[in-house]
């Protein structure tokens, strides 16, 4: 009856070498409405593992809602959702209580407990979870701040932290267990372009690091362009367009192309790029002779 | 290295931190009011009995038997349905609101027992014992405030103390304590969790859960003196 088991099933899906070799997350016709309003409207996707995976669109168009459906927040109307294999939809309390403790979420608000410090906070799942003593997971818990740049914060209330730091303690109380999968809400909204970067870049290193199963919700083109993967355009709750970064440039579609590309400045970007690549730019040479055009001012 | 969930110790130490917030955060105002509320039903039970015939120490008989049966259950309670409820109720709204609640459930943890079975049973805990303190307060307010306004001396006031003392009227103001104390934090608990929308809602839910406890203690405490005082 290992099938009843989803940790003792992914358990042994682990190979020889302790890698875990599982990870997909497929879901087939999501359909979620609150009362009149549809809000997600037959999507299906198959997010892969050790990718970043992307949902992005509009604000509104239904991102958070699919996210929260993934993770059993919110209970689709019709569809199903397959954790490598096994159906999340079928699974009772017990069963997807188990997989959850393989399940890793940042917050659109970070949703750090306010009444403990940062330390306290990425502790208590490991305080929940594991049997080991304080002095271990003091140690786990100085890795993971580590591990998103964040150090000798450990006493700080949230209260007392930037948004791009709660963000940051977010991440690392989210892989403090070393999930399997990532869930990541708009993990830069409302920060500024560099420490955008920055988050972005840890996501995908840590995903790459664990092969984790990212998925990742974001209208920041940055991101979209740093780590686009897999990528699902969700407009006005249904699934508009899929593909990868590169295809993003090629694409023909209009909606996503007036997404992306929303201001003068990257569709002239997007136009350059077209024609670098149609090979109508030969290489550097115009910029360096907008260079030298600075220098004479 | 990560295995099972072993959180009966977290409970533990959930159950331990609402203690101290809700015993010890409204342990001041409980020995504030209770020893107010003995001297001035001392004070006024003097100056309602006018009869001489009457005996000095019918005073301190009153002022036990309201203190006991009424002012250290009910009126406490309902000092705290709005000192802890509100507490509570915004508490679990903002962690709702916030999303804590939702982390809380993605990590698989139970969030209507981790977040909600500590807060009752502190209540159930602490609460009849500021009950009991409430008493004992009360009853030496009233001393005090005999002894100060000259309406009688301590020694006729601890006779009348022991007149007719009936120990069922303790065992009565500690059922209710018990009733009150559940209604105190799983009204509350429940306006709390069941928070939705944001600050404005939050302030909302904790003053409807303060106004239904309150309703609710005074009714229970009319079916209880129903139910327990009727000869
Ligand atoms: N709990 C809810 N009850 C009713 N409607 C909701 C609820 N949550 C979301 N919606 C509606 O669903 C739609 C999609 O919301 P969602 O939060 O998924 O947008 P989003 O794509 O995440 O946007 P953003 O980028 O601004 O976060 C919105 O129109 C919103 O009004
Ligand atoms: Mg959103």
């Amino acid at each position: 009856m290992i099938f009843y088991n989803p940790l003792k099933y992914l358990e042994s899906k682990k190979n020889s070498a302790g890698w875990r070799i599982w990870g997909m997350i497929e879901f087939k016709n999501i359909r979620k409405s609150f009362g009149e309003k549809v809000v997600l409207d037959d999507v299906s996707h198959v997010m892969e593992t050790g990718k970043a995976n992307l949902i992005i669109g509009q604000s509104g168009s239904g991102k958070t809602v699919l996210q929260k459906c993934l993770v059993g927040l919110f209970e689709p109307d019709e569809g199903e959702i397959i954790y490598d294999g096994m159906s999340f939809t079928d699974m009772n309390v017990d069963e997807r209580k188990e997989l959850r403790q393989q399940i890793g979420m940042l917050f659109q608000g970070s949703a750090l407990f306010d009444s403990m410090t940062v330390e306290q906070n990425i502790m208590f799942p490991l305080d929940m979870f594991t049997k080991n003593n304080f002095r271990d997971k003091l140690k786990r818990v100085n890795e993971v701040l580590a591990r998103v740049n964040l150090e000798g914060v450990n006493k700080k209330y949230p209260a007392e932290l930037s948004g791009g730091m709660k963000k940051r303690v977010g991440i690392a109380r989210a892989i403090v267990l070393n999930p399997k999968f990532l869930f990541c809400d708009e993990p830069n909204s409302g920060l500024d372009p560099q420490t955008s970067m920055v988050i972005d870049k840890l996501i995908l290193d840590i995903t790459r690091e664990f092969n984790m199963t990212t998925v990742i919700n974001t209208h920041d083109m940055n991101s979209v362009m740093e780590m686009g993967e897999n990528i699902i355009y969700l407009f006005e709750g249904k699934k508009e367009w899929t593909g990868n970064k590169k295809d993003i440039i090629f694409s023909k579609n209009e909606r996503l192309n007036n997404f992306i590309f929303a201001s003068e400045f990257l569709q002239d970007a997007k136009d350059m790029r077209m024609l670098e690549a149609k090979g109508k730019i030969s290489d550097d040479r115009d910029m360096d002779e907008l260079l030298k055009g600075d220098k004479l001012d | 290295m990560f295995t099972r969930p072993e959180n009966m110790r977290m409970y533990w130490k959930e159950l331990m931190h609402q203690c101290v917030e809700i015993g010890i955060g409204s342990l001041g105002i409980v020995i504030i009011i209770s020893f107010f509320m003995g001297a001035v039903s001392a004070v006024q039970t003097s100056y309602q009995l006018v009869s001489p015939l009457i005996p000095l120490t019918t005073i301190a008989q009153i002022v036990r038997d309201t203190v006991i049966l009424e002012f250290a259950p009910t009126v406490v309670c309902i000092v705290l349905a709005g000192v802890v409820g509100s507490k509570i109720a915004s508490e679990l709204g903002n962690m709702r609101v916030s999303e804590q609640i939702d982390a809380l459930e993605i990590m698989g943890i139970n969030t209507k027992s981790y977040l909600i079975m500590p807060k009752i049973a502190a209540c159930l805990i602490t609460i009849p014992m500021l009950v009991v303190l409430s008493m004992v307060l009360g009853i030496v307010g009233g001393r005090l405030a005999g002894a100060a306004t000259k309406i009688l001396s301590t020694d006729t006031y601890d006779m009348g103390l022991i007149l007719n003392f009936v120990p069922y009227n303790v065992f009565f103001a500690l059922v209710k304590a018990y009733t009150f104390s559940f209604i105190i934090s799983s009204i509350p608990s429940y306006y709390g969790y069941y928070v939705k929308g944001g600050a404005l809602e939050i302030g909302r839910s904790s003053t409807k859960s303060v106004v239904v406890s309150c309703v609710m203690i005074l009714f229970a405490d009319y079916v209880l003196a129903a139910l327990l005082l009727n000869k």
